[in-house]
């Protein structure tokens, strides 16, 4: 019944002449989704930030960076990133043990990394990346399901960094990171009672990780999570002031650049981490929804790209990076409406920060590069 | 063939993967529904609650604090005023690091250990948030002046202005007026929180406490809209408050300071009342304290130094000082000895200069003259002489229900006073009131003792002046009162539980009136030197009371005896004779003799009859 599907899949005409944006590699619907979303964003930002328009072009600059990252990535073929993708996540292992090293530290954490000539950045944000890249080159080495050792090495592959993202302390991202691993894996053809297995191993690793492994820090927004009210001025202020943000939006929300708890400075965090706070109390429950619609949107584009995708290696690629983004959005406005804990995820293209904005838009860059390059 | 197989492979591994990608659609799909469901529930279930918290962070209600009602004297001289006061306070929610802006406060102004010990107490204490505590109060200008160019290295430092009771007059009225201090937490639990929003002062004694209702007034509100830092943008409502009713008093500041400078050196009271309406001219209670210590909040040592010193200033000896009254209570005695029948004006009493009970020989009490005043001693004589004889046997012959009942026409014994705060009652005894008290039986010799104001009678000088201007309205009772409030419409109306008038001719009336003169005008009267030359005639007696007990034989003489257990000393009397414009009693402890409070009284009595403006 699936192959019958999937025969029945336009195929592209590989014989006649490509389209316009076939040949510059750009999926137009992609584009013009993240196009839709990052001007959104802006606006959206314009608000959250008080109407500071230096926020704003800062954030503009940093998307356009960002879109000719992606452009860039996307004239690659898939096979040449399978080739680097290897080297990529050594280089990114290498630079995650200096940061914890040398690394700047900022917030309480090492997470930056500062070398001569090159701007400061974060390693993690390599990985997460290079991660995705290197799982699916190694899975997709031998015909797929893969075995059980090579899951075992796959994981082994993804422990490392996942241990010195933890590290630095970053929970989040090293979170997100092994998710996209899993993801490559899951893709990949894992057993199903392996999943089960592995799952139950984590559930009971969970116990294990609160008494050993989590930070004072940590803890508390767990049990921030679940009674905000214990310490509302203290931890659970900023949960409890983003849940007032978006209940008191209502289904049509206050007005653009009205909402009182974000433009009196009671949410905090307005303008990065909590920004959907900032939508939903202005455009209510109408725009926090069309937003939604929008990455939902974005998720099933690059769910069909994968399914389309030439070989294994660029299914699980842009299987994995599409999940993992779908993630971001669920993790963040999971957090911000208090059905997840605190973990500081941003929402993709609308929170403020330039890193964060120009790896996502290069792991589309790659997602581009599977839909565009279908010849063999 | 291994290419078919390969593309075999390729097959199975798309379907592979397709068929994961469903799952994880699946997921996705789930996923978005519990976010939108999430967003709904808050959104549109929960509107209302969170449009309640939303409006709640962003709208405080400040109360805005009444002025005070002020106080004024007859004449409309300011006794109580409010005067601007600047303090200094800290938003926590705003101070980054405590020990540091604290450092620095020090080091521009001066803060004392004291003043810090407080502010740790009020940090402890439940706020709103962003609700300022107070570091320091009263700043000077030039303290002001430090702290504001200073403000960007202070955050959440403020500096606010008050008003706070000042007392101009300090010592002067403290013990009429009262004080009022910072509300503590077993008033707080008393008073109705939403009259006191805003204000931090209560009264605490005297006037201030009695007119609490009134001096307050309503407090009013002001909604603003503040952002999450506690400033505030701007006014979206605004309810102006109701200032206090102001009193105006009886009380003549003249008079006040002039009875304070007679007391001065000595511990003792001066009332004044003015006989036509009960009003108390003057109440003064020497030594005194000043009020504005407690303004905000008195430290413990100077509390300490107060509360220990041995003369007692916070004692109002003129409303809580309990005395035997002494020869003061010889008129009221004998005015009740002739309502009962047990005197006449004519009858005589021989006066060897003791008494003997009649019954028991044993009981033998001394006059305070040796010698005895004269051979047959009538009323008119007793009172001019102060013959504790002629009374030692009107007092046997009175029975004591007699004496209690006439004691208590005048006030003995009861509170009569209209406003007076917190005075107390005396003791007018009687048997039930000793048997309680010291579960004994009423002995004969304890009526003699009664009967020349000793024993077990108490009373204040406060009760002395009011029993004298009772008796000078010939029975017709005048409710003493320090607040004029003729119209009644102040929200406090208090009115005394007064006793039965005395029904006795005029007659009578005046003959003890008489009496009273001969005391300072006659040649034989104890207080003859107070009435020498003056411009108006004086009415009065004398009285003095033993402070302890001298056995029935004994002399003594006064320089023997330590200052503190010499005799106290009562005048009480009125002026002018025809027309009372003034009834004044003097009590000194340890004044020895109640000649010397005459002249006091005297000079009182002229500084106000004399003058011109009342």
């Amino acid at each position: 019944m699936f192959q019958e599907y999937v025969r029945s899949l336009p195929d592209l005409d590989l014989h006649g002449k490509p389209p316009l944006s076939y040949r510059l590699h750009v999926d137009m619907p992609l584009l013009f989704l993240l196009v839709v979303l990052s001007v959104g964003g802006l606006f959206i930002l314009y608000s959250a930030s008080g109407g500071n328009v230096a926020i704003v072009e800062k954030q503009a600059m940093h998307m356009g960076l960002g879109f000719l990252v992606m452009f860039i990535g996307a004239q690659f073929d898939p096979r040449t990133y399978a080739r680097w993708g290897l080297g990529a996540y050594g280089i990114g292992v290498v630079l995650l043990i200096s940061v914890l090293v040398m690394g700047k530290t900022g917030k309480g954490a090492q997470r930056w990394l500062d070398l001569p000539g090159l701007p400061a950045f974060q390693p993690s944000e390599i990985m997460k990346i290079a991660v995705p890249i290197a799982l699916a080159w190694y899975l997709t080495r031998e015909p797929l399901p893969p075995k059980f050792k090579h899951i075992f090495a796959a994981l082994s592959g993804l422990g490392v960094p996942f241990a010195l993202i933890l590290k630095q302390p970053d929970l989040g991202t090293s979170l997100l990171i092994a998710i996209s691993g899993v993801f490559v894996i899951f893709l990949a053809g894992l057993r199903w009672r392996l999943i089960f297995g592995f799952s139950s191993i984590i559930l009971s690793m969970i116990p294990v990780m609160w008494l050993f492994v989590m930070h004072p820090y940590q803890k508390q927004r767990v049990l921030t999570f679940l009674n905000p009210e214990s310490d509302q001025f203290g931890s659970g202020w900023n949960i409890i002031q983003s849940k007032t943000a978006i209940g008191s939006g209502g289904f049509e929300g206050k007005g653009y650049m009205q909402g009182t708890q974000s433009q009196l400075d009671f949410l905090p965090e307005s303008h990065t981490d909590f920004i959907i706070a900032v939508l939903a109390e202005e455009m209510g429950f109408i725009g926090a929804a069309l937003l939604i619609s929008v990455y939902l949107a974005i998720t099933i584009r690059g769910m069909l790209i994968c399914i389309r995708a030439r070989d294994s290696f660029g299914r699980l690629l842009a299987g994995s990076l599409t999940l993992t983004f779908f993630i971001y959005v669920f993790v963040n406005i999971g957090m911000v409406s208090g059905i997840l804990p605190v973990v500081g995820v941003p929402l993709p293209l609308i929170s403020y920060g330039g890193t964060s904005i120009v790896t996502l838009l290069a792991s589309f860059g790659l997602i581009m590069s599977v839909s565009t390059h279908q010849k063999i | 063939m291994a290419d078919t197989l390969n593309i075999q492979d390729r097959t199975g591994e798309k379907n592979l993967v397709f068929r994961r990608m469903l799952v994880a659609m699946l997921l996705v799909c789930l996923m978005v529904i519990a976010l939108v469901a999430r967003l709904f529930y808050l959104q549109v279930v929960l509107h209302d609650h969170y449009v309640t918290k939303s409006t709640d962070n962003r709208v405080q209600v400040q109360p805005l604090t009444p002025t005070r009602g002020l106080i004024y004297d007859r004449n409309g001289v300011l006794l109580a005023d409010n005067l601007p006061s600047h303090n200094l306070l800290l938003v926590m929610e705003r101070v980054e690091n405590l020990p540091d802006t604290l450092q620095q406060l020090r080091s521009l102004i001066e803060i004392s250990e004291w003043e810090e010990e407080r502010f740790e107490t009020r940090l402890k204490r439940s706020r709103r948030p962003f609700q300022p505590v107070v570091l320091k109060e009263q700043l000077t200008e030039t303290e002001i002046a430090r702290i504001a160019a200073n403000r960007y290295f202070l955050d959440g430092v403020e500096v606010d202005a008050t008003l706070i009771r000042r007392y101009p007059y300090e010592s002067t009225f403290a013990h009429v007026l009262g004080y009022v201090g910072k509300i503590n937490e077993s008033e707080l639990r008393k008073i109705d929180s939403s009259l006191y929003a805003g204000t931090i002062q209560i009264g605490k004694n005297g006037l201030e406490k009695t007119y609490e209702q009134d001096l307050l007034g309503e407090p009013g509100a002001r909604m603003v809209e503040t952002n999450a830092k506690g400033r505030i943008l701007r006014t979206l409502e605004n309810e102006a408050s109701k200032p206090g009713v102001d009193l105006k008093l009886y009380l003549d500041l003249e008079l006040q300071q002039f009875a304070e400078k007679e007391l001065e050196g000595r511990r003792g009271a001066i009332v004044a009342i003015d006989p036509k309406t009960g009003g108390i001219l003057a109440l003064t209670s020497n030594p005194s304290f000043n009020p504005n210590l407690f303004v905000t909040g008195i430290s413990t040592e100077d509390y300490a130094v107060l509360r220990d010193s041995k003369d007692v200033p916070f004692l109002n000896r003129a409303t809580r000082g309990l005395y035997p009254p002494a020869s003061t209570i010889k008129m009221f005695l004998g005015l009740g000895a002739l309502e009962s029948g047990v005197t006449t004006w004519d009858y005589r009493v021989p006066d060897p200069g003791y008494y003997i009970l009649p019954n028991d020989e044993d009981v033998r009490k001394r006059d305070w003259k040796e010698g005895g005043h004269k051979d047959f001693v009538t009323l008119s004589d007793a009172i001019i002489e102060s013959c504790d004889t002629y009374f030692y046997d009107l007092a046997f012959r009175m029975k004591l229900e007699n004496m209690n009942d006439a004691l208590d026409k005048f006030g003995f014994g009861r509170d009569t006073t209209k406003d007076v705060h917190n005075v107390r009652k005396g003791i007018n005894p009687n048997r039930e009131w000793k048997k309680q008290r010291y579960g004994l039986s009423w002995f004969a010799g304890d009526s003699l003792n009664v009967g020349i104001g000793q024993g077990y009678i108490l009373a204040s000088p406060l009760q002395v002046a009011i029993a004298t201007m009772t008796l000078v309205n010939e029975g017709q009772w005048k409710v003493a009162s320090l607040v004029q409030d003729t119209s009644k419409k102040l929200k406090i109306q208090l009115e005394p539980n007064l006793p039965k008038s005395m029904a006795l001719g005029n007659e009578h009336w005046q003959k003890m009136k008489d009496a009273m003169r001969g005391v300072v005008h006659s040649s034989k009267g104890t207080a003859r030197g107070t009435g020498f030359d003056s411009p108006f005639q004086i009415a009065g007696k004398t009285g003095t009371a033993q402070v302890f007990s001298i056995a029935q034989d004994e002399t003594y003489k006064a320089e023997d005896i330590e200052e503190r257990l010499r005799d106290h000393a009562w005048f009480t009397g009125f002026a002018p004779f025809e027309d009372p414009e003034i009834v004044v009693t003097v009590f000194v402890e340890n004044g020895e003799h109640g000649s010397a409070m005459g002249r006091i009284a005297r000079r009182i009595m002229e500084n106000w009859i004399l003058r011109e403006q009342k």
